[in-house]
């Protein structure tokens, strides 16, 4: 049960969490906190989330390349959210997918080329978990697809794939906000967002789909990802206005191509 | 003698089948009426088969699916192959579906040949409506043909929409509730439409089987009828052609039923049929399994109907916000569907009535054989484009989420610009392709009274230089100059004496028509120019 | 400009009894002439015999492909059967099948198609048009045949039996629409879209595993699907659901706009019908930070701090909101029905 609360707990992020935190203070259950993360802190003595030398190492990362928007703390600024809370996961996806260090502004982060190691992430991670407990890097054995595709696919299309389409093809949001194409996103990626709610999308905390949920999910998106249909091509599964453009571009395309060949002459 | 119609000769198995034949049914009349039957040759003659041909490779393939579909919306627990769906409470229908897929060898195959062949049938149908209007091909004797074509569309829209929604998957599920909504925003009857449709609430446990009655029966039945009339029709009249030399509204000049149009089109059904079957091959449409069954509570990114529907699912989407009113006796006008419907009945209806339109406006009662050119109707071909863009901005609309996320846009703006165009692009078409034609008009006339530039320039003994042009031959002349044309009518009073209102409008309308206008070559304007450049004109 | 005219021109076909009206149409009397059809050009097949065998040849290949590929489609039935462990077998017996069948298809009509233009006749030939008016003849004939038909039944003159019979003609269908009638099992459709399975003191439950939901569990920049408690087990679940959708979110109190809103919802948490007001589709896609609901059916979108006001898109109407509490054990219940119908607007949707 403690470990259960924790996860609740842990899923709090971004600076409207870590205000909600404050807010609402140690109300709810939030007073669990300290005797579970404590107990998961001896327990893990090795996790290099935890190592003294990485946090050391990650805030002086984080101080040449983060900072100039995040603030000198982690706090926040006018550009960026604060990090206070937002925990290794959080680090974790933004960095290793590129989303962050941001280049320039817009209505959404795309995902591009890393521009640290992983290592460096590893760095970071800690140094930004060590500034307030938040949502932890899964482990190996919670994003082994090994769960149950068809409760999976059901959770998926419930709370996923309104945005991210029903195979994970991706989706609009308003003012040029977008749900990413899952067809390449790791289980790593996929559980870090559902517990960090990056950007626009809502955090998908352990009391809303358990760890069982998002190993369901996982083994769900790790099926499609990894069978081709089998009816051929898939047209990047975008649904019917792929398939009209297809019609009319190919199909029709090459049926007109053979009317002009059947009414010219032959020489 | 090329026709089997000679079953005089003693011996040979065609000669004896035709004897045969001839003694129970007749048909060396028949032959010898339709036998040697001229058709034109032109492939913009063939969009008409291709969506014939479709629909007997629907008619096939539809068949063999009915062998396996089970249209009944009975809850069961999916048990097939299908690993990510092993298990879920699905309907009976979509059940069936995933075991065609998966369970029948050729099943998938032919699901997929049904699908493209759909998606073709309405786009060749629609294509083959263009090829007829751009041509004025609707004008008299063809305009009840053009209404006949245009049911059949209809008609294609309808049964491809009742077969979209058979599977019972999550994206046709959201379809058909998007058609409740629109239901019961009728007004007045609304919702007692919706609860007979469905047989009570929504979704019911009904409309599968009720839809799945009129896409394999009452739809392609009318079809049927309906692509019947088309061709007999079409035989009444004989095809069009293209002006040209030789060719007139009193001839059709082409090649022969027997053999080589049978040969030909014959050919051409194996080769349609032989193109959806390679795209079916290879090309995924409609993956149900990938949507799951339905469920009213879940929705997919990129839920749109098939192609044909699309323009009015744009329409649905351009809507301005806040339309929706009460009145004052408490009734509610979701004037947020109905003003979609009502654009969306309105193009059609203009598309149905155009060539009664067009023919009150010249008055003219000629019979017409000989197809424009579409720069030699411009106005016509103007309407057409504008016509044609109304409907690509729409249709674009129900793809504004697809536009925003591949091409790295707003949605909001993708939306709202598409609003905007859908008024103003119509209009600029307009004004673009009447230009753009009378131009092409300007040239044919250079062309037919000067010639073509050769590139070639000469000193004249005076010292001009010119241009040497060589002059088109009897055949081009022709074809450049062989249009009909009008000059705008004005309004006349009647017996009484009065100028009544139709014959203004009509003033008006013949003046919007044919004002802006380049009339036909002469001989005399001909004579006159060769005149002038008597020298330099036919030089080789 | 040339000399032109207007007027009445003679019809096509033989028959030059009767002339239609060209209307606005010109009429060229000096219009350039027509030369007749284009002289044939003549074939590579019809001038040499090596050419002409060579497409004799061609054409039979393409038919041979047609037989081969049809042997190869009974084959590949056969050879790539389906496999229930692998669904691979379903793509390569799909591909084999269908491109057997392809050149089955391609050979004959190339081969057909081929033939046609190569080896038949392909000089053009006219033949004359007949106006599809018929002849003064027929259609004087025509009239004569109504005209007697008319007489013989009596069909003008007998103005009873005309008018019973426009009178039976006209009712005999209604009892076909009256049978329409029981396509459906409700007498009133409208008093079933003002309720939902929602009531006082029904848990809000997980979409789609039926776990009752705390409220502690519901932190900020989550959303919830829920369904209310019992629904998967109620009679008419798919009916029920379609009504009974809910989105659930928690926002800051301090974000919300609305008293009301505030209200209605228990420490920020709130509950709104998650069946869009335009044409019904789920609106459930959430935006944490713009706190924005967007439809992605015909994206309408709604303001969730605002009372879920339409602030883009077809619809007019907010979403209607579930009134939530919490009972003893910390639960969320509802603590009603909706108070206005939820989903598409319809005639009847105010009066009462």
């Amino acid at each position: 049960m403690s470990f259960l609360k924790r996860k609740a707990n842990s899923a709090r992020r971004s600076p409207f969490a870590a205000a909600i935190v404050i807010a609402l203070g140690l109300l709810l259950s939030g007073g669990g906190y300290a005797v579970a993360s404590g107990a998961v802190t001896s327990a893990n003595a090795n996790d290099p989330y935890k190592s003294a030398a990485n946090i050391a190492a990650g805030k002086k990362l984080f101080l040449a390349n983060c900072a100039s928007c995040h603030g000198q703390n982690a706090g926040g600024t006018s550009a960026a959210p604060s990090l206070i809370g937002v925990g290794a996961a959080s680090v974790d996806f933004q960095v290793s997918s590129g989303r962050m260090p941001a280049q320039g502004s817009g209505p959404q982060m795309p995902s591009k080329t890393p521009q640290f190691n992983e290592q460096q992430v590893i760095e970071l991670a800690a140094y930004v978990a060590s500034l307030a407990p938040g949502p932890e890097v899964p482990s190996d054995e919670a994003l082994a697809a090994n769960g149950n595709a068809e409760r999976g696919g059901q959770l998926f299309r419930t709370n996923c794939a309104m945005c991210h389409n029903a195979v994970g093809a991706g989706g609009a949001l308003t003012e040029g906000k977008y749900a990413p194409n899952l067809m390449a996103a790791e289980p790593k990626e996929i559980y870090e967002a559902m517990i960090t709610g990056p950007q626009n999308m809502p955090v998908f905390s352990d009391a809303n789909l358990t760890p069982t949920d998002k190993k369901d999910i996982i083994t769900y998106l790790t099926y499609v990802q990894e069978h081709k249909s089998p009816g051929g091509y898939e047209l990047a599964n975008l649904g019917p206005v792929a398939e009209g453009l297809f019609a009319w571009i190919f199909l029709l395309g090459l049926i007109i191509g053979i009317t002009i060949w059947l009414g010219a002459k032959s020489n | 003698m090329t026709t089997a119609t000679n079953t005089q000769k003693k011996g040979g198995f065609l000669a004896g089948t035709a004897n045969y034949l001839d003694e129970r049914v007749g048909v060396a009349g028949i032959l010898k009426e339709f036998g040697r039957k001229i058709f034109p040759d032109h492939w913009s003659f063939m969009l008409g088969e291709v969506a014939l041909y479709s629909f007997v490779v629907l008619l096939i393939s539809g068949t063999f699916l009915t062998f396996f579909f089970q249209p009944a919306m009975t809850p069961v627990i999916y048990d097939g192959v299908y690993g990510p769906l092993k298990g879920a409470e699905v309907s009976v229908a979509y059940a069936s579906t995933l075991d065609i897929s998966f369970e029948v060898r050729g099943g998938l195959l032919m699901r997929q040949v049904h699908h493209w062949a759909a998606l073709l049938f309405v786009a060749a149908a629609g294509l083959h409506m263009l090829r007829v209007f751009f041509t004025g091909a609707f004008r008299k004797p063809r305009e009840i043909n053009w209404v006949v074509g245009f049911m059949l569309f209809v008609l294609g829209m309808a049964g491809g929409f009742t077969g979209y929604s058979l599977p019972d998957d999550l994206l046709s599920g959201n379809g058909l509730r998007i058609i409740d909504g629109m239901i019961k925003g009728l007004p007045v009857v609304g919702a007692y439409v919706s609860s007979l449709l469905f047989g009570g609430e929504f979704p019911g446990e009904n409309i599968v089987a009720r839809l799945y009655s009129l896409h394999i029966m009452l739809i392609p039945a009318l079809i049927l009828v309906f692509v019947a009339i088309h061709l007999f029709m079409v035989v009444i009249h004989k095809h069009t052609h293209y002006s040209g030399p030789g060719k007139k509204d009193t001839n059709v000049v082409g090649y022969p039923l027997m053999p080589v149009y049978v040969a030909k089109a014959g050919g051409f059904f194996f080769l349609v049929f032989g193109v959806i079957m390679v795209i079916a091959a290879n090309f995924t449409i409609n993956p149900v399994w990938n949507y799951g069954g339905y469920d009213p509570s879940p929705v997919s990114a990129g839920t749109q109907p098939d192609w044909y529907i699309g323009w009015l699912d744009g329409a649905l989407r351009l809507a301005p916000t806040h339309l929706e009113v009460v009145d004052w006796a408490g009734n509610t006008w979701s004037w947020n569907i109905l003003l979609p419907m009502i654009v969306g009945i309105a193009f059609l209806v203009v598309v149905a009535v155009y060539p009664f339109f067009e023919a009150w406006v010249t008055g003219d009662k000629r019979e017409h054989h000989v197809l424009d050119r579409p720069r030699n109707a411009p106005t016509r071909t103007a309407i057409g484009a504008a016509g044609v863009t109304f409907y690509a901005v729409l249709w674009a609309g129900a793809g504004t989420d697809l536009i925003a996320t591949n091409f790295a846009m707003s949605l909001n703006q993708v939306l709202t610009s598409i609003q905007i165009l859908l008024i103003v692009a119509p209009i600029v078409a307009f004004f673009i392709t009447k230009r753009a034609c009378l131009s092409l008009q300007r040239k044919d006339r250079e062309i037919a009274l000067h010639g073509h530039e050769s590139g070639r320039i000469i000193r004249l003994p005076h010292g001009e230089f010119v241009e040497v042009h060589e002059a088109v031959d009897a055949f081009e002349l022709y074809t450049l100059t062989d249009y009909k044309t009008y000059r705008p009518v004005a309004a006349t009073a009647n017996s009484k004496g009065r100028i009544t209102f139709s014959s203004r409008a009509r003033a008006a309308w013949s003046r919007f028509f044919f004002e802006d206008r380049v009339e036909p070559v002469t001989q005399t304007e001909l004579a006159a120019a060769h005149h002038d450049h008597g020298q330099v004109e036919g030089g080789h | 400009m040339s000399d032109n005219s207007n007027g009445l021109v003679p019809s096509s076909g033989e028959s030059d009894e009767y002339a239609y009206s060209a209307g606005a149409g010109l009429v060229l009397s000096d219009a350039i002439a027509d030369p007749g059809i284009e002289p044939h050009r003549v074939r590579m097949t019809d001038k040499s015999v090596k050419h002409e065998k060579a497409a004799e040849r061609q054409v039979s290949a393409m038919f041979v492909i047609s037989i081969l590929g049809s042997i190869f489609a009974i084959f590949a039935y056969f050879f790539w059967p389906l496999d229930e462990a692998n669904l691979d077998a379903v793509r390569i017996n799909t591909m084999f099948l269908g491109l057997g069948i392809t050149l089955g298809l391609f050979g004959i009509g190339f081969g057909a198609v081929h033939w046609a233009k190569t080896l038949m006749p392909d000089a053009e030939v006219s033949e004359e048009r007949h106006q599809t008016r018929g002849t003064e003849e027929n259609r004087a004939r025509a009239i004569e045949i109504i005209k007697l038909a008319d007489s013989e039944s009596g069909f003008s003159r007998r103005k009873l039996i005309r008018r019973t019979m426009y009178g039976a003609l006209a009712l005999f269908p209604l009892p076909a629409i009256v049978f329409f009638k029981d396509m459906t099992t409700e007498a009133n459709p409208v008093e079933k879209l003002r309720h939902t399975m929602w009531q006082a003191n029904k848990r809000l439950v997980q979409d789609p595993s039926g776990v009752p939901i705390k409220a502690a569990d519901v932190t900020v920049g989550s959303a919830f699907h829920v369904i209310p408690e019992g629904l998967n087990e109620a009679d008419h679940m798919l009916e029920e659901k379609s009504k009974a959708a809910v989105l659930l979110v928690r926002l800051d109190p301090a974000d919300i706009h609305s008293a009301k809103e505030a209200d209605w919802g228990y420490e920020g948490i709130v509950a709104y019908s998650k069946i869009c007001t335009h044409v019904g589709c789920p609106v459930a896609l959430y935006e944490q930070h713009t706190h924005h609901l967007l439809c992605p059916c015909h994206q309408s979108t709604f303001d969730i701090t605002n009372d879920c006001a339409v602030v883009f898109g077809p619809a007019t109407r907010a979403l209607p909101q579930l009134k939530i509490g919490i009972d003893a054990e910390g639960y969320l219940i509802a603590k009603g029905d909706f108070e206005e119908p939820v989903g598409p607007s319809f005639w009847e949707r105010k009066a009462n």
